[in-house]
């Protein structure tokens, strides 16, 4: 099949004459033991097929029981959206045949989610705060998981069989929907990024997922329409799935901006379809346009009681909430006295708990940022290394820089010093010790040194004498030679006067 | 001997175990032996599971030797619906798409059973996944009422109440969604019971319609359906929709019902299932009963629950709809049937497709093609929306007319035992067979069909009783009154009238 | 009182293919004229369900039903695979799908 080229607008000249409104689904895999509706353990990597009871297998017979662990970390989650908690809500029945969804229907909520009325503001990286509003969060199953076998990429199309494992079937997910999110123009795809990214740390912070979207525990679906102005009624939507990472989501916006802004350009309409992602050639395709998709005939699950959580409960909920992760950055920089940009290196290098941490064990924030986004940025970058993938921890970069506070140890001692706890050598102080690195503070040797120095340069004593104090600078280079750097030059340029006289 | 042993109540059997008189082995092979004296005429079991049931019998039989102490029913054989999950055990649901199908797991209430040490006889021919009301839409050939070898058992339970009629097991289970326990209990003379909805565990009964599905006890004694309804009632919290409330003592009540008069007992005749177009000797029955009860002092009462005659509607909107959406997981997947198309591409979805055509049969397909119909877009607020309401609108009748009653009444089906084919072809006048025993399903409260004696062509008729939802004892008293006072005025079991069956001969069974 | 649309022969293979059941055309033809009589005769519920009635999806009023987070044996693999009318590699083995992701 010939690839036809697919007109693409210029991003920049597309959202200067349409403006882009954008819905983002985020799906999170919930970190729970067990499944959301029977006993099944759930962990990662397991045998296939060796998670299912004969709830999760969609056996005959089986019934499903309510988690009720999964209840509480989807009302979390509602909370920290700031949405409203239902006073009563049921679970629904969305059927649909699919061999992945072991009943042919998932159980999951309809018209009455336990979460919904929500908003999160959701910080770029240049400091502007944009507010998305939340129209839903729900509870909901996963399916099973299909490998396609046959076929020349693996991928449905072209595929003679396909391989069913179900231990994932009947893992509790929130589907978190938002409302249109208007008014983003050309920073829509940055938006769509950090909003997804803001639920990614919000998650965690929570502790309710492990949340890492390479794994698939965070999964994003993107919407985007353009209309032709903020005033025109929204235009018809594309859902772009297969989004696997942040990056992937800021760029499937902006592709899908550009390549709709092509249709309307030349008179067309776009299609309200299904798209996926191509992470590798960076571009949308659509899936095949079904036309029974849509008619899920949904009605309240007849197997499952209504969920009414209590209002004590949810408030319970809401008083246990940790600080979420906007609130916690905004504490802390006012702790540390860091300016806004510097703050914001802070967090995109990912640096924040590593340097609180540090903090904690007695470093001041100075010092501490000093650290982590100088000497050890540069060494992860050369190592190819996110900052805590490192072979140092806070506590030995506090001992460190204890070290020079006291004056044990120069910066540039430091250093050498760091290399050898990166290098596995032990503790700090150990490696001062064992590399013999420590600042020499005994005058008497210092002295032996500078009369050796200076009965080798005998010259600069009548200089110096003469008023010139530039040659002092060649005896301390020559005193720090001989001891390798482990003067306090300063101290030994004191000494150096005293000692010429 | 074995005869007289097949003869037996299970609360007879119960005691005869415990007086030593007999064995669970003998008993068991007794019933075992009848099963192949009879049931090639009456076709009430699809599984016979021989070694399994003396399996059970012996170590029965050898606990109760060294002296433990034993669980009332323990050895006394029960026959299972075969819509009932058993591990080990086939279980076909009476469907093709189910063939040779040997589940992993066993329902609640089989573990229940097999914990009380019951010998399970087999599994019992039904409608295929419980939709019918004659058992002809088993794919697996009809079985036979004992009373008249050319007419239905009832359905969907007819393999059940067959199986006890014929005297091929004491007990059995049942489910009821509609009134699949009720209605065979009444055609075929035996004791049907549906408890309260939540009562007994749903976990390991295919679904058919969730909201209806309730399984129960089929004997021909009020006291033994009590024996088993306390054995496998009781919360599950493998099932969400069970309750945790302990009911009142389902035996004691019926001890009282047999052995105390019912002064104080208001009975409601329910004015829309009075009978009006009902067969004659079934309205008669009807009203001897009710003379019965008035002279053992109850007071007979008339209540009119207007919005029953809107329930069949209700139900044949709700429950096709569950079922649709039950009954979607049978596509040739992951177990069953599968078969591919026999042209074109063999895709998941063309198989699914395929294997459901050829393994459901006519009448599942009418309901699930109607239950998808009635959720689909554009239609749910009119049917299934609207059935919902008229659910709310009976339990409003239930609840106004327990005010005025303590139990309600009703023959249990407008008609005795048909013949095979009479109501194939008329879908419709086959479901008229539920038109009374359906409000009770709708509303969640318990039923009984008790038998009332024979009609004027010889064929039994049932009186149903019903209760507020958890009073099943109200039920179990007033039944055990009307039976007791029937047995008194029969002088004798009504079953003992029974034609006696053809009896298969060495040779025959060769 | 609303009027009920009959239920046409098209209709009957639209409802039949989104249930995933493959009907021979006399199937088709005898569904139609069934469901039509049975449709219509159901079809007065709506006649009793005004917006003032709630609707009842369940017979008893319980709620809140949980399960502690609690992990149990689930079945043996095995079993699992016992009844798949195919398996390989421990999985089940299906046709393949043309269907959506």
């Amino acid at each position: 099949m010939t690839a036809t080229t697919v007109d693409l607008v210029d991003y920049a000249d597309a959202t200067r004459r349409y403006d882009p409104v954008i819905g983002i689904e985020v799906h999170v895999e919930l970190g729970t033991l067990t499944k959301m509706f029977c006993p099944a353990e759930v962990s990662f990597g397991a045998e296939p097929n060796s998670q299912v009871t004969p709830v999760s297998l969609g056996l005959p017979g089986a019934l499903p029981v309510v988690n009720g662990k999964a209840v509480e970390y989807a009302i979390r989650i509602g909370l920290a959206l700031n949405c409203q908690i239902a006073e009563t809500c049921r679970f629904a029945r969305k059927n649909y045949f699919y061999p992945d969804v072991p009943k042919n229907f998932q159980t999951s909520q309809y018209d009455e989610p336990i979460a919904y009325d929500g908003w999160i503001d959701v910080e770029l990286e240049d400091g502007t705060v944009f507010r998305v509003e939340i129209e839903r969060a729900h509870m909901e199953e996963d399916a099973g998981k299909n490998t396609h076998v046959g076929g020349a990429t693996g991928r449905i199309h072209g595929a003679e069989y396909s391989l069913v494992d179900y231990n994932r079937a009947g893992i509790p997910l929130v589907e978190i929907v938002t409302r249109p999110i208007t008014g983003a123009g050309d920073r829509a795809p940055e938006v769509a990024r950090a909003y997804v990214q803001t639920l990614r740390d919000i998650f965690r912070a929570l502790d309710v997922s492990e949340a890492r979207m390479e794994r698939g525990n965070v999964r994003a679906d993107v919407n985007l329409s353009l209309r032709a102005s903020a005033d025109a009624p929204l235009g018809t939507r594309t859902e772009t799935k297969n989004v696997n990472s942040f990056r992937s989501v800021e760029r499937a916006v902006r592709y899908e901006v550009s390549r709709q802004a092509a249709v309307l350009d030349a008179g067309g309409t776009v299609i309200q379809e299904t798209r996926h992602w191509h992470e590798d050639t960076g571009i949308t395709t659509a899936g095949r346009v079904k036309s029974d998709a849509e008619d899920y005939r949904y009605f309240p699950e007849p197997d499952l009681v209504p969920v009414a959580p209590p209002r004590e409960w949810v408030e319970e909920i809401r008083a246990a909430l940790p600080e979420l992760p906007v609130a916690r950055r905004r504490r802390l920089q006012g702790e540390w006295g860091y300016a806004d940009a510097e703050m914001r290196d802070v967090v995109n290098a990912g640096a924040i708990d590593l340097i609180e941490a540090t903090v904690a064990a007695g470093t001041s924030p100075a010092g501490a940022r000093k650290w982590w986004m100088g000497e050890l940025a540069r060494r992860a970058k050369q190592d190819d290394l996110e900052l805590g993938g490192l072979a140092v921890t806070p506590a030995q970069v506090a001992e460190l820089q204890g070290l020079v506070d006291a004056g044990r140890i120069n910066d540039k001692l430091a250093r050498q010093v760091l290399e050898g706890v990166l290098a596995g050598e032990g503790d700090p102080e150990q490696v001062v010790v064992a590399r013999g690195l420590e600042v020499v503070s005994d005058d008497g040797a210092l002295l032996a040194a500078i009369d050796e120095a200076l009965a080798a340069q005998p010259d600069i004593v009548e200089k110096v004498r003469g008023g010139n104090l530039g040659p002092v600078g060649a005896i301390i280079g020559a005193v720090m030679k001989a001891t390798r750097g482990q003067a306090d030059a300063a101290r030994v340029r004191e000494l150096v006067l005293e000692r010429i006289g | 001997m074995s005869d007289d042993l097949t003869r037996l109540s299970a609360a007879e059997i119960a005691e005869g175990l415990h007086a030593s008189d007999f064995s669970s082995v003998e008993v068991t092979q007794a019933h075992l032996d009848r099963i192949a004296a009879v049931d090639d005429s009456v076709h009430a079991y699809l599984h016979v599971s021989t070694d399994d049931a003396l399996a059970t019998a012996r170590d029965v039989d050898a606990r109760r030797a060294a002296g433990e102490e034993l669980p009332l029913l323990a050895g006394v054989p029960i026959a299972v619906k075969d819509v009932v999950v058993t591990r080990g055990m086939p279980t076909t649901a009476g469907s093709k798409i189910l063939e040779g199908w040997v589940p992993p797991y066993d329902a609640t209430l089989v573990e229940r059973i097999r914990e009380a040490g019951l010998p399970i006889l087999g599994k019992t021919n039904m409608d295929e996944f419980a939709m019918g009301s004659s058992t002809e839409h088993s794919a697996y050939g009809n079985t036979r009422n004992p009373w008249d070898l050319d007419r239905i058992p009832g359905g969907s339970g007819g393999g059940s109440a067959a199986a006890v009629a014929a005297f091929e097991a004491p007990l059995a289970i049942g489910t009821d969604t509609g009134g699949s326990i009720r209605q065979p209990g009444a055609v075929t003379g035996t004791v049907g019971v549906k408890p309260t909805y939540g009562g007994v565990s749903r976990y390991g009964l295919i679904a058919m319609a969730s909201s209806l599905d309730q399984a129960g006890p089929v004997t021909r004694t009020v006291l033994d359906s009590a024996l088993l309804h306390e054995l496998i009632g009781g919360h599950d919290p493998r099932d969400s929709t069970s309750f945790r409330d302990k009911l009142p003592s389902l035996v004691d009540a019926a001890v009282q019902g047999a052995t105390q008069d019912l002064a104080g007992v208001r009975v409601g005749v329910v004015t829309e299932l009075s009978g009006e177009g009902y067969q004659e000797g079934v309205r008669a029955r009807f009203a001897e009963s009710l003379d019965l009860l008035r002279a053992r002092g109850a007071e007979i009462v008339e209540v009119s629950c207007p919005h029953f005659d809107y329930a069949l509607g209700a139900y044949y909107l709700i429950m096709p709809s569950e079922a649709s959406s039950n009954l979607a997981k049978f596509d040739g997947m992951r177990f069953g049937l599968r078969v591919e198309p026999e042209d074109g591409p063999v895709t998941a979805e063309r198989v699914m497709a395929a294997t459901r055509g050829a393994g459901f049969g006519d009448e599942v397909k009418r309901r699930i093609i109607l239950g998808t119909y009635a959720l689909s877009a554009g239609y749910y607020d009119a049917y299934y929306g609207s059935a919902q309401k008229v659910r709310t609108l009976i339990q409003r009748d239930f609840a106004a007319a327990f005010e005025q009653a303590d139990v309600l009444v009703s023959p249990t089906a407008p008609t005795t035992a048909f013949r095979f084919g009479e109501k194939l072809d008329d879908p419709l006048a086959m479901y008229l067979n539920d038109v009374a025993t359906i409000p009770a399903n709708l509303a969640g409260v318990p039923g009984m069909s008790v038998p009332a004696g024979l009609s004027d062509d010889g064929l039994p008729v049932g009186f149903q009783v019903l209760a507020p939802a958890k009073a099943d004892d109200r039920m179990y008293r007033v039944g055990a009154a009307l039976e007791a006072a029937l047995l008194d005025s029969w002088g004798g079991p009504l079953l003992d009238r029974a034609p006696v069956l053809p009896v298969a001969t060495a040779e025959q069974e060769g | 009182m609303a009027t009920m649309s009959t239920i046409s022969r098209d209709e009957v293979a639209r409802v039949a293919a989104l249930a995933r059941i493959d009907l021979r055309p006399e199937e088709l033809d005898r569904l139609a004229g069934e469901l039509d009589v049975i449709v219509d005769s159901i079809a007065k519920v709506s006649e009793v369900a005004t917006p003032d009635v709630p609707a009842t999806s369940h017979p008893l009023p319980l709620t809140n039903v949980f399960r502690d987070d609690v992990p149990e044996p689930p079945l043996p693999v095995a079993d699992v695979l016992a009844a798949a009318p195919s398996a390989e590699d421990g999985r089940f083995a299906v046709p393949q799908i043309l269907g959506e992701e």
